[in-house]
């Protein structure tokens, strides 16, 4: 039977909750008029999204020369902040298909906030591509198009058009994985629903789900093929990303560590914001028994795991640079270290090799106090990751009569609050009108995973040795 | 034409019961018409004895379709329609057009796949569920037997409901649309 668990398992839901508890516990807040306190966030979000919306529409409107960006350093808070944003996203994908291919039950409960992160950061990241395309409006030229130009047709040699291809791909498979789990719980709204507006809009997204035995069945397989192809769909993202400086001929981008280098870092930043949104979700929404200590625990150990792949890849492209004996190579990295940009690099360093070392010890790890506040400080470093790669590199050109040095301008700023204020504005939407915990996920795992149901694991009686016959 | 169905009812508290009902109902010579549950119970498909699901196959299908449609792509329009030299490469340059290719697969799959889940569920935006009882997306785990299709009179199929350990058995009249 699937029901089976060690006894060893701490349980996954507490508070001795039977399933229509789940249901009443994460309908309520979909049910309910929307809190003072979710108003005010709302709100503040709203003018923070308005700001930077003034921002966006300035750099649009004049154009990309209210950037901080030059000759030289012709990439720069852009594409760190795309980065940023689309390696927040990998987490989601990551507890949503990795570890439903693994059978980890711990991710039912958090899957759903996870995904939608994804799915927000994601929108986030895209935003930056097209206010870097400057003309955003032309934005379509990426895609492949017949034209009046010949029709000439984009390149498809260049891992720029591969990130078109991978970005939009990984955002249309992640919006339909997320919206087909949301289904069963929809049609859960559904069936509650007391006034007919909500009874209409759930119905209508809830497509006429009724929870039979094939829709079910079939379901699962669904899940199952969608977890196994996002899970490579996942790693090819951040490696294409990772191509886009890898397959450059610039000292401190050409490197073949990159692509493992940024999925581990995307992912280790990624839960990190996962646990700070999720700290929030279960304080706001009183959902400790599902969201338990447990569950924060197992994301620290992730990010304690992540971070020391990413520790490990920093030490190994300083060796290798030194060890390759390429005067550039060699250059660009005593460069970051030593150079201009050192408290960058040293943020970096500090902030992402040594914040997740903290989590060895259990207390620190089970602490919400200290997950929160580290997961910030590992967020803060891997944006100072992005910006030591993208900048450093750029900034000392082959010339010297070039060297140049970056700092962002005001509007520069400005867009990057433009997607916080994005990102909260929509993540805050789907905390009020759409189910943050899957519902059916967690009722499924109730019977192997809660308190309420006494575990089925009879106890070890035979003696080592004894033959079973079974 | 529109006919009504009459259906009985069953209600179930718990997964494990319902499964055991399900096979004690069926070996009883009782024709199930569906079991409605809050959430995937493994296994019940088979003990209502539904056939293995093709969606694996059709996800394949589309896959193969998503990669074809990519290859043919890139090798049209990098190789024949405008070939250009790109830093030396062939025109058609296979390893640079695999990324790609694979972004197609994984899209062609992903779309097509759920689209036909969609379909052959019945599921569309806009269409009505047919619903047994309310609480069947809540906790509990519904049993329909339809009468017409029995040969076992509504008091036996009653019974073995009750029997089985539903904690309700009520009677519900569908409209069934005849195709």
């Amino acid at each position: 039977m699937s029901h089976v668990s060690a006894v060893v398992r701490p349980p996954l839901v507490t508070g001795g909750k039977s399933y229509h508890d789940i249901t009443e516990d994460v309908c309520r807040q979909v049910e309910g008029k929307p809190t003072a306190s979710w108003k005010i966030v709302f709100g503040i979000s709203t003018i923070v999204l308005l700001l930077g919306t003034a921002s966006v529409f300035w750099t649009w409107w004049d154009g990309l020369g209210n950037w901080g960006l030059n000759k030289t350093v012709g990439w720069a808070w852009d594409i760190t902040n795309f980065v940023w944003w689309v390696g927040i996203g990998h987490a989601g994908t990551l507890i949503s298909a990795i570890l439903l291919l693994f059978r980890q039950k711990w991710r039912t409960s958090v899957n759903r906030a996870a995904e939608a992160m994804t799915i927000f950061a994601v929108i986030c990241a895209a935003s930056f591509i097209l206010m870097h395309a400057g003309r955003a409006w032309l934005a379509y030229w990426c895609i492949p198009f017949p034209n009046t130009y010949g029709s000439i047709w984009v390149n498809f040699n260049s891992p720029l058009v591969w990130d078109v291809f991978a970005i939009s791909t990984y955002f249309s498979v992640s919006c339909l994985f997320w919206y087909v789990g949301l289904i069963p719980d929809l049609a859960t709204i559904r069936d509650r629903a007391k006034n007919k507006v909500s009874k209409y809009i759930y119905g209508l997204l809830s497509m006429g789900w009724n929870g039979n035995t094939k829709t079910w069945f079939r379901y699962e397989y669904v899940s199952l093929i969608l977890a196994g192809i996002s899970t490579p769909l996942v790693l090819s993202v951040h490696t294409i990303v990772s191509f886009d400086f890898a397959t450059s001929v610039i000292p401190g981008w050409h490197t073949t560590i990159f692509p493992p280098y940024f999925v581990a870092g995307a992912i280790f930043s990624g839960f990190a914001m996962v646990n700070n949104l999720l700290l929030i979700i279960r304080w706001t929404f009183k959902l400790q028994d599902y969201i338990t200590i447990e569950h924060i625990e197992t994301m620290n150990k992730i990010i304690t795991v992540t971070g020391s792949i990413v520790g490990i890849a920093y030490i190994t492209e300083f060796f290798i640079a030194a060890y390759s004996g390429v005067e550039y190579e060699s250059y660009a990295f005593i460069n970051r270290a030593f150079g201009p940009y050192w408290w960058a690099y040293w943020a970096m360093m500090s902030c992402n090799v040594i914040t997740p070392q903290f989590f060895w010890v259990r207390s620190i790890r089970r602490s919400i106090t200290w997950t929160f506040a580290l997961s910030v400080v590992v967020n803060i470093g891997m944006w100072f990751e992005r910006f030591v790669i993208i900048v450093t590199s750029l900034h000392r050109d082959y010339i010297p009569s070039s060297w140049a040095m970056f700092s962002p301008t005001i509007i520069d700023i400005g867009d990057y609050v433009f997607t916080f204020g994005l990102f909260f504005f929509l993540f805050l939407l789907f905390a009020k009108y759409l189910p943050v915990i899957n519902m059916a996920e967690v009722k499924g795992v109730m019977k192997s995973s809660s308190e309420r149901f006494p575990y089925k694991v009879k106890p070890n009686t035979k003696k080592p040795g004894e033959h079973v016959t079974e | 034409m529109d006919t009504n169905k009459r259906f009985l009812v069953g209600v179930y508290d718990d997964d494990d019961e319902v499964m055991a009902a399900v096979k004690a109902v069926r070996s009883n010579g009782i024709k199930i018409h569906d079991v409605y549950t809050p959430f995937p119970v493994h296994g019940l498909d088979k003990a209502i004895g539904h056939p293995r699901t093709r969606i694996p196959m059709a996800a394949f299908m589309f896959g193969c379709l998503g990669l074809l449609t990519m290859f043919v792509f890139t090798l049209y329009t990098m190789a024949i329609d405008w070939p250009m030299n790109i830093g030396g490469k062939d025109f058609y340059a296979f390893p640079d057009f695999i990324p790609p290719m694979f972004e197609f697969t994984v899209l062609f799959t992903a779309f097509g796949m759920v689209f036909s889940f969609f379909i052959t569920n019945g599921l569309w935006w806009g269409n009505k569920a047919v619903i047994f009882d309310l609480r069947s997306t809540d906790d509990k785990f519904v049993m329909a037997i339809d009468t017409s299709s029995n040969q076992k009179s509504e008091a036996e199929i009653e019974k073995a409901l009750r029997d089985t350990g539903a904690i309700e058995v009520n009677v519900k009249e569908v409209i069934e649309e005849e195709a």
